[in-house]
């Protein structure tokens, strides 16, 4: 072959590796686009919405079974979906319950012991599990079996810590998404959502096991302990 | 200094003679890419069943779900497996077991496949090194593409923060570990013998080897997005460090494998340029662009052992155990944040030295003039180099260091300024009643002056402790490193580029493509990076995917810019694959009339540079200068430089 | 035949004075640089004058900025000069000039010129860095530059106009900024508000990775170490609003890690911090005693709850040294 052929072939050769390598590269940089669970389609104006939380110890439905990781059950359908990014129509109430199957630990900062941005600023728990039942607004994670999760979104100023489950307790979920028959304590809290925009939250318990700090794997992997509240008009 | 006497015979090992025919297998026989790719796969497998085996029993292995040190042992195994399927260790094989081994430092005229092997011919590595670099460059700009197309809204997020911050680390690693070989590799490892008037580098298996790594490190890095990339940027600080997952690890192997070959490319060009340069090359007249790769050199053979040391540190961090980094250990930050930047600082001269003794080295060509103050030019670039070492701590002035050291650091860091601007004393100089001539690579080397004035004189800003505390870790920063990187760096490239690629493969570059790619490039470049020392101060952090909203305008003009700038970078890579694939002009003289050794002899350069060591009469920028010398005698009368050396009593 | 006509030309006119030429464009344009940047874009200048930091900072940028516009124009110009005058015709294809006269003192010249001007803004940072308590730069927990006219530090009160100042401890945490008041029962808030007028002492420390305290109006940066108590100084000046944004990239959500804070009048601090002090109260008693610095790791000796029922594992012991599978 002249060496003009030679060089063209490689210049084909070498054009395909590139594209391939892009491709590849692109699927898993947008890969991971968490998928949205939406509360506001059928919504009708000035109605409150409510939502179906839960925290699982672990999850079993990702690539990385062992995580921990919200659930959130779909108001069309009710099963349970693996995202933390969920659409709210603007100006509206949300009445949370919220299901924590994971066991309680001490609050690296205690300040997240506290309710904060909830209508009232206090939260509702129930369930034998929970260390203080009834209507709260500080959790002593020293003195009580103390917060498992938090589920803070700094924009709103909300904060409510979730209260765990004793580690004594018997019939503890293994399994995830978690069934209502394991050991579990309930937590309902409402707020209001202000105008549109995109809101982060996250949770304030390091639950990253083996990461320095604890702040890696879940808590730093959208879908897992940390999300977005999409409020729309 | 020993000259090494060349044997005017060709000597096969075995006895034979150089009239037969030389015996070679066919090109997919030999060792090349593919058997080190082979190599590669094997050794990663051995590598990451190894891991396993040591660590998979770890608590901390399990739980994390992930066990870091299969991972770096397959990366570090799979890079020992790709230089062995290369055929890097053959030699050293063949020593050991008493055979003869071949010291042919250059290859025959003709063919392609020695581009994809382990070969020691000093200007081949350069021609690797050259098409590696412009694709690790494009591939950095990619990534650069994406952030830019986040950064348009700041509510809105095309990319999300996770996959955000993995893009923003992609980018800024590839760029400065990658690009710190962008001059050295292609231009000094190329040129660096041929304007000593040298036929050979002093180690040329360290050199080829320095080489080879470069591709193990680019896949390596790239391969972090497999597993999510990691969060730290380049810098890499720990505790983040520690905390990441499988990414990490993929970063810091690949960043200490670059450095291992910066220290080799370093070690060799040192060796050379001491000892091999040809009688008449006095220090004196040594061109300017090898006083740059000699300062370089010693840079990174000094900087980079730092930075392999404190990434290895944070690898047993991560896999076994140890405590530098971590605090709730013992550990402290602070170590990371001193390795690094100990070598970090050096770094970013290492990559603008070489920028300056390009345009140095081009200005005198195009000027028809002697370079103005070679001296001092020289001596600013040691002084860079020096001083490059004792101003590291200014990237800490807000950490918490020890208050009273901060304006002696001040002062070094104002201090360096001093010889960074000896480059616009040689320029000034030797413009003065010139006779300009407005090439493409003049244009770039004048973009480069024009944006690295700016760049330098807001380092000058941010050595200033007060000015500093805005305006440290924001997009002032930013606009910082990327007018002295890439506008100064990247646009000396550009000048090196179009200047000596006749000299590399006896063909030119497409003239008009490169007027349009010259005032694309430079407009879209200003229009992109100026606004950012704006938007630094205004408040807005680096590495950030959100912003305030009332910098969204200034943001999106920037990122139009940018857009247009790759569109500037793409005129680029087509003209120089039409201009070398497909029109293939020939020039194969000097078409730049220059007075550098290279030139006087063809283009491309005969298989072993000169027939015979040239004898160097005068300098090289003896332009304009009456009754000036030629600048060698390449033919020098054989048995000279035999009998010189017996008569002054030196032996042999 | 072009080589008699260039002869003749210059036998007519006298070469003219580049020198000159260049220094004279260069001094009007200088000139009219600096005045517009000292008189029109100064007091605009990032980061304003909301507090004496801010303002030193301000003040610095536009020193600088005086002196980098006319060594900037100075290049500039003689490389537009240059460009201009010194092109090679079409045609000619001579060599300029060889070596000139008087190289060595211009060489000289400059040395000695940059030399200065670069000591000079050495010496100029240095005192702008030591006159106004340290600029609003974090000094680490030994500070040396301190206001003047403050000297003692009680953590149980504080009054305006004494020589107690102000003390806010900022905790980093992955990812939010928390603010302690040590002065007033330790009260832990999201919010950041300080008292126009006031000297404030900020006590920086992180509880995890390295994050970066970065009051933005304020001219405030100052690291966030864990286990290290980093100090910065500032004496807001003006009421209002300011930024702060976290200035050191600590994960995920380092971009989404800011917070507003306020500058407002003494009075109503006063009565803000006390109404905050009293609706947080239930929760202070919560919060660990005041340190400079924390270990989050380790479970504090208050949470005997954990101890008592002997927990094991990373919940148990939380991260810390003990615990086989940390870090």
């Amino acid at each position: 072959m002249s060496l003009r052929s030679r060089i063209a072939v490689l210049a084909i050769a070498f054009a395909a590796v590139v594209a391939g390598g892009f491709f590849v590269v692109v699927h898993y940089l947008l890969g991971p686009t968490p998928q949205t669970v939406d509360f506001t389609a059928g919504h009708a104006s000035g109605q409150p919405v409510n939502m179906t939380i839960m925290t699982d110890p672990v999850n079993d439905v990702s690539g990385t079974p062992d995580w921990v990781s919200y659930f959130v059950q779909s108001p069309q359908t009710g099963q349970w979906m693996h995202s933390t990014t969920w659409q709210l129509p603007a100006h509206t109430r949300i009445n949370v319950t919220a299901y924590e199957f994971d066991t309680c630990d001490p609050l690296r900062n205690q300040y997240w012991g506290k309710v904060t941005g909830t209508v009232g600023d206090v939260m509702q728990v129930s369930g034998e599990a929970a260390g203080v039942n009834g209507t709260v607004s500080v959790v002593n994670s020293n003195t009580t079996c103390g917060v498992a999760h938090t589920f803070t979104v700094p924009g709103l100023g909300l904060n409510v810590p979730f209260e765990g489950v004793l580690y004594t307790a018997s019939n503890q979920c293994t399994h995830g998404p978690c069934a209502m028959s394991t050991t579990h304590t309930v937590t309902k809290f409402s707020f209001v959502t202000p105008g549109p925009g995109s809101y982060r939250w996250q949770c304030f318990i390091p639950c990253g096991l083996a990461t320095d700090d604890g702040n890696g794997h879940a808590m730093s992997t959208l879908g897992f302990m940390t999300g977005f509240l999409q409020v729309v008009a | 200094m020993a000259i090494e006497i060349q044997p005017e015979r060709l000597q096969e090992p075995g006895g034979r003679e150089p009239s037969d025919l030389p015996r070679t297998r066919p090109w997919w026989a030999r060792p090349a890419v593919h058997t080190g790719l082979l190599g590669a796969v094997i050794g990663y497998l051995f590598g990451h069943w190894l891991g396993n085996f040591i660590g998979g029993g770890y608590r901390q292995a399990v739980l994390g779900d992930q066990n870091d040190l299969a991972i770096v042992l397959g990366y570090v195994f799979g890079t020992i497996g790709w230089l062995a399927g290369l055929g890097i260790f053959n030699d050293l094989g063949r020593f050991l077991a008493g055979k003869p081994f071949p010291e042919v430092t250059h290859e025959p005229a003709g063919g392609l496949a020695r581009y994809f092997r382990f070969t020691l011919d000093h200007k081949v590595v350069g021609i690797q090194y050259l098409v590696g670099m412009i694709i690790y460059f494009l591939t950095g700009g990619l990534f650069a593409m994406a952030i830019r197309t986040e950064l348009l809204s700041p509510t809105s997020h095309v990319l999300g923060p996770g996959v955000y911050l993995e893009v923003v680390g992609e980018h800024g690693t590839m760029m400065m570990m990658m690009m710190s070989s962008v001059v050295l590799g292609p231009f000094g490892q190329y040129l660096a013998p041929l304007m000593i008037g040298s036929k050979r580098m002093a180690f040329p298996r360290l050199e080829a080897l320095g080489f080879w790594l470069t591709p193990a490190a680019f896949v390596i890095l790239l391969s972090a997005v497999l597993w999510g990339g990691f969060p730290t940027g380049w810098t890499g600080y720990a505790d983040l460090s520690v905390q990441a997952t499988q990414g990490m690890d993929a970063y810091l192997v690949a960043f200490g494998l670059m450095g291992i070959s910066m220290i080799l490319a370093g070690f060799n060009i040192i060796a050379t340029i001491i000892c091999y340069r040809a009688p008449g090359m006095r220090w004196s007249r040594l061109p300017i662009f090898v006083w740059s790769m000699f300062t370089v050199s010693f840079l990174q053979v000094l900087a980079a052992p730092v930075l392999v040391a404190g990434f290895y540190m944070t690898i047993t961090d991560r896999t076994v155990q140890t405590a530098f980094f971590t605090p709730d250990l013992g550990g402290s930050t602070y170590l990371y944040e001193d390795l690094f930047w100990f070598f970090g600082h050096p770094e970013v001269y290492i990559l603008a030295l070489p920028g300056f003794g390009i345009v140095s080295e081009i200005l005198p060509v195009f000027c028809r003039r002697p370079l103005f103050g070679y001296k001092v030019g020289a001596a600013g670039m040691f002084g860079v180099a020096i001083l490059s070492f004792f101003v590291w701590q200014h990237h800490l002035f807000d950490s918490g260091i020890d208050p009273d050291m901060r304006p002696l650091f001040m002062l070094t860091t104002e201090l360096i300024s001093i010889p960074t601007g000896f480059i616009y004393l040689t320029a000034m100089g030797t413009f003065w009643k010139a006779k300009i001539r407005l090439t493409v690579p003049m244009l770039f080397a004048l973009g480069m002056y024009f944006n690295f004035l700016i760049g330098g004189i807001s380092g000058v800003f941010l050595s200033d402790v007060p000015a500093d505390t805005t305006a440290h870790g924001s997009f002032f920063v930013m606009a910082h490193f990327h007018y002295t990187i890439m506008g100064g760096l990247m646009f000396a490239f550009m000048a090196g580029l179009y200047y000596w690629l006749p000299k590399m493969t006896g063909i030119r570059l497409n003239e008009r493509l490169g007027k349009i790619q010259f005032w694309t490039m430079f407009i879209f470049f200003n229009s992109t990076f100026l606004p950012l020392f704006a938007l630094g101060n205004m408040g807005m952090p680096r590495r950030v995917f959100e912003y305030a909203r009332n910098l969204q305008t200034l943001n999106d003009w920037v990122s139009v810019s940018a857009f247009c700038l790759g569109g500037s970078i793409l005129i680029f890579l087509i003209n120089v694959v039409w201009s070398t694939v497909i029109a293939r002009v020939p020039e194969t003289g000097n078409p730049w009339n220059s007075r550098g050794l290279e030139w006087q002899v063809s283009s491309p350069p005969p298989p072993e540079n000169f027939a015979r060591i040239p004898v160097v009469l005068s300098g090289p920028y003896e332009y304009g200068v009456k009754n000036a010398p030629p600048v060698a005698d390449l033919n020098p009368p054989p048995g000279l430089i035999a009998s010189a050396l017996a008569s002054s009593g030196t032996e042999a | 035949m072009a080589a008699a006509t260039e002869a003749g030309a210059a036998a007519g006119r006298p070469e003219p004075r580049h020198g000159v030429r260049i220094a004279v464009i260069w001094l009007v344009l200088a000139v009219a640089a600096d005045l517009v940047i000292w008189f029109v874009w100064g007091p605009h200048m990032p980061p304003g004058n909301m507090s004496t930091s801010a303002a030193d900072q301000q003040f610095d940028f536009n020193v600088l900025s005086v002196i980098a516009a006319p060594v900037m124009l100075a290049v500039f110009i003689y490389f537009g000069y240059a460009l201009t005058m010194w092109r090679q015709r079409p045609g000619d294809e001579e060599d300029g000039p060889g070596h000139l006269r008087g190289e060595a003192r211009v060489q000289a010249a400059w040395i000695i010129v940059t030399s200065a001007i670069v000591l000079g803004l050495a010496g100029f940072g240095t005192y702008e860095l030591i006159a106004p308590a340290g600029a609003g730069a974090g000094e680490g927990p030994q500070p040396i530059w301190k206001p003047a006219g403050v000297n003692t530090s009680s953590l149980t009160s504080w009054v305006p106009n004494t020589k107690n100042i102000l003390q806010v401890q900022v905790i980093a945490q992955q990812w939010l900024f928390t603010y302690r008041y040590p002065q007033f029962g330790g009260m832990e808030t999201t919010q950041l508000e300080l008292p126009v007028g006031q000297p404030v002492e900020f006590h920086v420390t992180s509880l995890d990775v390295i994050h970066s305290f970065w009051a933005i109006q304020l001219g405030v940066k100052a690291d966030a170490n864990p286990f290290l108590d980093n100090v910065a100084y500032t004496t807001p000046e003006h009421t209002g609003g300011f930024t702060v944004r976290c200035d050191e990239l600590c994960g995920i959500w380092h971009g989404a890690m800011y917070n507003y804070g306020s500058v407002v009048p003494v009075t109503a601090f006063q009565s803000w911090v006390k109404a905050t002090e009293t609706r947080l109260a239930a929760l202070t008693k919560t919060l660990p005693p005041f340190a400079l610095v924390y270990t989050p790791n380790e479970i504090s000796g208050l949470a005997k709850f954990y101890y008592q029922a002997g927990l094991p594992g990373a919940g148990g012991q939380y991260y810390g040294p003990q615990d086989p599978e940390q870090p």
